[in-house]
């Protein structure tokens, strides 16, 4: 296994009755760039600020490089922090931003004007040392905050929904710009996000959270392709998730109808949750497919026609390239490796499984 | 550790702050008519209290004063916003920095010059010319309350108004009107408790046989002032406590953040930008 | 509703500025300037340099100087922690600050003499614990008291607004980058404050330069401000001129301390 940079153990951390983050273990190698991805209220901010030092977990330990920092506080971290809302001080000029937190570590004139020159070079924004933040946009306000945090060469770089607030071009622009940074910088980057698009572009590794759980741990492909769980599934991407049962190895019956698939290990006669991703359904002659179905619905969206089909009570949600008519008869046939098969949920806010890693 | 002391220096100011109150309240419940030790507990004063013509009638005047003189005030100061929305930036500046002079300036100097334009117009002193300088110097804190709301106004949902067939008269009063009411009744209210307040302005206005509470206290200043005032302020402010803890708790609605937005005099100037800059 | 209409709206307000502010001021200028028979004079505003007068500015500079700066003082560390409390507590807190300008503030000034008398609370508290009592009233020290009880609030609430107006993540930011607590104080918060310490200072200055009421009520009379000098012109001695005279130094005094600390404010802030 590689080198833990961060590894946090058995952190909890809870804000009057409401539980954050319950017994959450997760490790974090370097030079990796790991998105904490989940909806709002699953404890991605609360961990990115324990790490930061800006909160301090109930229980559980914050280790960095082995060593114990969970009650040093946030000036003595080689951590720094990219703010959700950049967080520039708006009396300060951009140079002076940038100059902030290597003046306090008494660095020598010289060596923080090539600093900040190079900090501006590598964010694209040479020239504007003499400006004030609020003159800036909100994409080049967020390039400062990321030099400003970079100067310091801390050993882990954390952003928080960096770039919610830009506007979808240039948020995919970023997106770019920051795998650019990461790889020239050669540090750990750990971000935070909603948005699964973001995190599928640029992570190494994923973390997904609901309700102070992790979900699952995976490279962006693993997320996608092999979701653990309903929340997974559902959280990354559109799928259809439906009930089945494990008939044995390899064959499950969904809707009454047989269906080979590739997993394993769930047993006998077991109900099962069965996901099928839309852009994974074949829609082909009624008498070949598996099952039969009738198209209700029509989108075209540009790159695919997004279909609805109707069978056997279920409605599934179709990505093709072609189109098939509303109202016309369709066969439904699903590849056995595209068929993702996951352990029914016992409870309902059992969503919420721990993963052992 | 910290928190505590924080708390014991929250303490010692709260302190400070009250102490002259509790002091005022306590001697107004005092049986002996001396000021430094308590003879024993009496409602004396309070009885007294609505006997005294003279207290009573300066409260009354003074209660009058305050009511009119913020009336006035807001019904000039917020047709005075509305017209100087279109105006030219210029000319509106030069309106707002005349506005600005009244609360920048001292108080003495704006009593002694409404004291002497009284003088040139050979006008009596008394109730009128108080009104007059009350209102004067009220008008500002409408117009900064008011103005700054207008300006955040969204002129769409006025346009929207008269999308759907308003005429602009119906439009102003339908839309506009009802989301300025919360910036007018604040002047209202600012222009009230300072007309209450006043003291300087009122003393330099004022003419002979004329008293409100404050003129009435600072005559009795020298000879010891009545405790029948203590008792009166007394009440006065308990019924202000009151009013506004009944605003602010109503059962059933959650007070929305920082519903509790108190401004002082002169406050307003900074909230508005400072002198007279549109 | 035209616009031309709309703006008439405004026209009584004008008139009422320039009949009841621009002309009282003229007005006041006009007396300073003349003399009983209405000839043009400079001596009334020349009169600040006889000795009783400028004592009593000098003197006023002094007292306003002090009881801004311990006003600022006060204010200043309240202000941080008004603002480090839970919001839910903070709006009732500061409204507890603000609550004491709701009586009379006159009758309250009036209050210290009971509590700072030979024989007030004060000495009272004093001799129950078998201290030595301590005899300020009539004093300077009573009449800055006074002025730092009255103004102190006109320089909580800006003060306190502009602290807790700084986004929390700034402070935090700060620390991200390696301040400390002082360092944190003097390179984040307290530039950014500055243009709430700075309209405290005019709002306790202005009023703390100019009142006469506090040095009568908690000066016995002894002590005579430049508001006191005037007040007596007016009222006691009727002679409109000298006051008007002192009066238009007294406005050139508030001018300039207003340029004064707007051009901190520019200079700071940027």
């Amino acid at each position: 296994m590689q080198d833990k940079l961060i590894d946090l153990q058995h952190i909890t951390k809870s804000y009057g009755s409401s539980t954050i983050l319950d017994d959450l273990n997760l490790y974090i190698r370097e030079n990796e760039f790991l998105t904490l991805l989940g909806p709002s209220g699953c404890g991605k901010t609360t961990t990115l600020r324990i790490i930061g030092g800006f909160e301090t977990p109930d229980s559980g330990s914050v280790m960095f490089q082995g060593k114990d920092i969970t009650s040093l506080p946030a000036n003595k971290r080689e951590v720094n922090t990219v703010f959700q809302k950049y967080a520039l001080f708006p009396h300060m000029t951009i140079a002076e931003n940038i100059a902030f937190g290597l003046k306090i570590k008494k660095k020598s004139q010289s060596y923080i004007k090539d600093k900040i020159k190079y900090a501006l070079k590598l964010v694209n924004m040479d020239g504007f040392e003499e400006r004030m933040p609020d003159s800036l946009s909100g994409g080049q306000q967020q390039r400062i905050a990321i030099a400003r945090a970079i100067v310091n060469e801390p050993k882990i770089l954390l952003l928080d929904e960096p770039l919610g607030a830009l506007d979808l071009k240039l948020r995919q622009d970023m997106q770019y710009e920051l795998i650019r940074l990461k790889n020239e910088l050669g540090i750990t980057f750990i971000y935070v996000t909603h948005d699964q698009e973001e995190a599928l572009t640029m992570s190494d590794t994923i973390v997904v959270m609901n309700q102070g759980y992790i979900q699952q741990i995976g490279t962006p492909t693993d997320i996608y392709n092999e979701p653990q769980n309903t929340f997974v599934a559902d959280f990354i991407g559109d799928s259809n998730i439906l009930s089945g049962i494990m008939i044995r190895d390899k064959l499950v019956e969904i809707l009454g109808a047989k269906f080979d698939c590739v997993d394993t290990g769930f047993g006998e006669n077991n109900p099962v949750d069965v996901v099928i991703r839309p852009e994974d359904i074949d829609l082909i002659e009624p008498e070949n497919g598996t099952i039969e179905g009738i198209v209700t619905d029509v989108i075209f969206k540009g790159v695919h026609y997004e279909m609805c089909v109707m069978a056997r009570g279920f409605e599934f949600v179709v990505h093709s390239t072609d189109c098939f008519a509303v109202d016309s008869r369709v066969g439904i046939h699903v590849d056995p490796f595209d068929i993702q098969i996951m352990h029914k949920a016992e409870y309902d806010d059992e969503k919420a499984v721990e993963i052992n890693e | 550790m910290k928190k505590r002391l924080g708390n014991f220096y929250l303490t010692l100011v709260l302190i400070f702050m009250y102490a002259p109150i509790a002091t005022l309240m306590i001697l107004s419940f005092n049986s002996s008519k001396s000021r430094s030790h308590f003879g024993g507990f009496t409602l004396n004063w309070y009885i007294g209290l609505f006997q005294n013509e003279e207290v009573i009638s300066a409260f009354r005047t003074t209660i009058i004063l305050a009511f009119l003189s913020a009336f006035i005030a807001t019904i000039l100061g917020t047709a005075a916003c509305t017209g100087m929305l279109f105006m030219k930036k210029r000319s509106r500046s030069i309106i707002m920095g005349v506005t600005n002079i009244p609360m920048l300036n001292a108080d003495i100097v704006t009593g002694v010059s409404l004291m002497l334009l009284f003088i040139a117009a050979r006008a009596t002193m008394g109730f009128t010319t108080v009104l007059l300088s009350h209102i004067t110097f009220n008008i500002p804190y409408v117009i900064l309350s008011v103005m700054p709301r207008y300006r955040e106004l969204k002129i769409s949902t006025y346009e929207a108004a008269l999308d759907l067939g308003a005429t602009p008269v119906y439009a102003f009063f339908k839309v506009i009107v009802p989301d300025l009411m919360g910036a007018i009744l604040s002047g209202f209210l600012m222009s009230f408790t300072m007309s209450l307040d006043d003291f300087i302005i009122t003393h330099f206005t004022q003419g002979p046989g004329f008293d409100t509470l404050s003129t009435k206290i600072y005559s009795e200043v020298k000879k010891g002032v009545n405790p029948e005032i203590y008792a009166l302020s007394t009440i006065m402010f308990l019924t202000i406590l009151i009013l506004l803890f009944m605003v602010n708790y109503r059962p059933g609605t959650r007070r929305p953040e920082g519903q509790i937005k108190v401004r002082t005099r002169k406050q307003v100037v900074v909230s508005s930008g400072r002198g007279g800059a549109l | 509703m035209s616009d031309k209409r709309v703006k008439l709206l405004a026209s009584p307000y004008i008139l009422w500025s320039a009949g009841f502010i621009i002309i009282p001021l003229c007005l006041v200028i006009y007396y300073a300037f003349t003399d009983a028979s209405g000839a043009f004079s400079f001596d009334n505003v020349a009169d600040i340099i006889s000795y009783v007068n400028i004592k009593a500015l000098l003197l006023s500079m002094a007292f306003s100087l002090v009881s801004t700066l311990i006003c600022l003082l006060i204010a200043y560390p309240l202000a941080l922690i008004l603002s480090s409390t839970v919001s839910s507590n903070s709006s009732i807190l500061s409204l507890l600050f603000i609550l004491p300008m709701w009586m009379n503030s006159l009758l309250r000034t009036y209050a210290w003499q009971n509590i700072l008398e030979r024989k007030g609370v004060i000495n009272g508290i004093l001799s129950a614990l078998s201290l030595p009592p301590i005899y300020i009233i009539n004093k300077p020290p009573a009449i800055l008291l006074g002025m730092v009880y009255d103004f102190l609030p006109f320089m909580i609430l800006p003060v306190y607004n502009s602290v807790s107006r700084i986004d929390k993540d700034l402070i935090n930011a700060a620390r991200d980058l390696g301040a400390g607590y002082k360092e944190i104080f003097f390179r984040v918060i307290w530039p950014l404050s500055l243009p709430g310490v700075i309209s405290g200072i005019t709002m306790v200055f202005v009023p703390s330069l100019t009142t006469f009421v506090i040095s009568d009520v908690l000066g016995g009379g002894k002590i005579l401000l430049i508001g006191n000098v005037i007040e007596q012109l007016f009222t006691q001695d009727s002679d409109w001129n000298a006051g008007a005279g002192l009066s238009v130094v007294l406005m050139v005094f508030i001018v300039i301390s207003m340029i004064i600390t707007s051009n901190y404010d520019r200079e700071d802030i940027k």
